[in-house]
């Protein structure tokens, strides 16, 4: 079984390497990338929100962190921006410990309330801090490279490292301790578990990756602003999407989640290719809620959470008689 | 200095005393029993005692350390373990995992938390569960597993907060048992339990309160025929 799942990832790893030397179109390049960065971020959120059970409405945070510190390497220290992929995870970081200071006193919605109301707050500092951050100008720096290839595999390279680190940490100490607080924070005490400690421990590491995910953006894209990089609907709310979508509290569902909201992203941005009325695409937020609603109440856990169940529909035996009971 | 001793501890919530002055102390590898009629505070001590709540004055001492300071993680890391009246089991875990979690706490090797667990599971004869999700147990599996989970993190002090409520007298026959191989394995138990039939068969003192205060203590018999403790459980004549 161990050996089944690990020889599954390197096939698909491998697959993800020949698709770029296959597909020469800069285009689905492009969609792969951004759906690879989001499988970082998805991935990140998911530690912190699907194993440990604190729900962030503040991922930007971490996000436009990593980005402007790439970003401010240019501007302010006149180094490259590349510098950002080394300074954008430990800032994250420091912010996320910032964060979770102020936020871990609180619990439940209250916690999740409070992380939406400090990302608000890096935003309009970034919007207001005009000596440091530009404003609302935004940063804009000259990409490196023209080909799309070395950012698909940097992207590449950063996704499998972050699910690959996020599946050991999960069988380790630090796993049993996450899904433990998230399960019930008093019985994790009696265990002997400091919850401030362990939840601390998986922001951090949430943060450092969505950090780097940032830095990434930075360099890839070349520009930023403040209401794209801290943005509450594109990174936070997107974030919870895609766990949410692809599965909430398991290794591989926000890696399915990000291709599906890139890919539907990408849809009614395009009004579907072209093929739909142009006021599909300015629909899209109507449609991710309705998404939303629908993936809760008939995929509660995601894709990759309700996989034996729809493969039972679409084969169309009986449903099975599921243990579950509610969760 | 006893094994466990509380001198003067006090809690109040607002204006209701809920432990009032008690001082008590426990010697090593006895079983206590802390018995009272419904609301006397006994739950409360338990919670004093793993510090779930702040203490309002008095102290604690367990082996020869003060615990009153201490948060509730490392009042375990001390070797107090405890069970809760209402059972909290980590649901979506399965019952290896449950107290594969509470091994860690002496190691940070999954291999050696592993076994650890298995062998708790086995000394509590819950080995043909292991992979059972914990959300499926029933009550009384669940309250073993409890028990199993405070275990695993090796405790010399074992607060059991009515582990027998709501079994059934077969289940109640091997949970006293379970209970005296416990203490047999050289760990001191307090126990908080409404079962005279249990309390008075495993005890060796019983500390009986109500209001928060001690009304007597002594051994089962002594406590069993104190004019104090049958008007605290059937009211003055």
């Amino acid at each position: 079984m161990k050996k089944r799942s690990t020889l599954i990832a390197l096939g698909l790893l491998a697959l993800f390497v020949v698709f770029p030397l296959v597909e020469r179109s800069d285009y689905y390049r492009h969609i792969f990338i951004i759906a690879l960065m989001w499988v970082v971020i998805g991935s990140s959120w998911n530690l912190l929100a699907g194993y440990t059970g604190q729900i962030s409405f503040g991922h930007a945070i971490f996000f436009g962190v990593g980005a402007y510190s790439a970003g401010i390497c240019t501007t302010k220290l006149g180094i490259s921006a590349w510098w950002g992929m080394l300074l954008g995870g430990p800032m994250a970081m420091l912010s996320g410990l910032f964060l979770g200071w102020i936020c871990f006193r609180l619990r439940g919605s209250y916690f999740n309330l409070a992380t939406l109301a400090i990302a608000e707050v890096f935003r309009l500092v970034a919007i207001y801090w005009r000596n440091f951050t530009e404003g609302m100008q935004g940063i804009l720096i000259i990409t490196s490279f023209r080909s799309k290839l070395p950012y698909y595999f940097l992207a590449l390279g950063l996704a499998a490292l972050c699910v690959f680190s996020i599946s050991r940490i999960m069988k380790s100490k630090w796993g049993f301790y996450f899904i433990a607080i998230r399960e019930d924070q008093e019985a994790a005490e009696a265990l002997g578990i400091s919850s401030f400690r362990y939840k601390s421990l998986s922001l951090m590491v949430s943060s450092f990756f969505t950090g780097l995910a940032g830095a990434f953006y930075m360099n890839y894209m070349g520009f930023i602003d403040p209401e794209v990089v801290f943005s509450l609907y594109f990174i936070s709310i997107m974030a919870i999407l895609v766990a949410m979508i692809g599965g909430a509290g398991t290794i591989w569902g926000p890696a399915v989640g990000a291709f599906v909201m890139v890919l539907l992203q990408e849809l009614f941005r395009s009004s579907f290719f072209g093929y739909a009325p142009k006021w599909v695409s300015d629909a899209h937020a109507l449609a991710f809620g309705l998404l939303v609603i629908l993936a809760i109440r008939y995929m509660a856990n995601g894709v990759v959470g309700d996989f034996p169940r729809i493969l039972n529909l679409l084969t169309r035996k009986k449903p099975m008689v599921s243990g579950a009971g509610g969760n | 200095m006893s094994f466990f001793e509380t001198k003067r501890l006090t809690k109040a919530f607002g204006g209701l005393v809920a432990v009032n002055d008690l001082s008590f102390t426990v010697e090593e590898s006895e079983i206590c029993g802390l018995i009272g009629p419904n609301g006397s505070g006994k739950t409360t001590v338990f919670n004093l005692v793993t510090a779930y709540y702040p203490i309002t004055s008095g102290t604690i001492h367990f082996r020869g350390r003060e615990t009153n300071a201490l948060p509730t993680w490392k009042v375990c890391k001390e070797g107090i373990g405890r069970t809760f009246q209402i059972v909290k089991p980590l649901r979506r875990m399965t019952v290896l995992e449950n107290v594969m979690t509470s091994a860690f706490c002496r190691t940070s090797n999954s291999t050696v938390a592993r076994d650890r667990a298995v062998e708790v599971l086995h000394f509590c004869e819950m080995a043909n569960k292991l992979d059972y999700p914990a959300k499926s147990l029933t009550i009384g599996d669940r309250k073993r597993m409890e028990i199993a989970r405070a275990l695993a993190t090796e405790p010399k002090l074992l607060l059991l907060d009515e582990t027998m409520a709501g079994l059934t007298p077969q289940e109640q026959a091997e949970g006293v048992q379970l209970i005296r191989k416990i203490r047999d394995s050289g760990i001191t138990i307090i126990i908080v339990e409404h079962i005279m039939q249990v309390i008075m068969n495993i005890c060796d003192r019983i500390l009986c309160i109500n209001y928060g205060q001690e009304i007597a203590r002594g051994t089962p018999s002594e406590v069993a025929n104190n004019q104090a403790v049958i008007e605290a459980y059937l009211g003055k004549e």
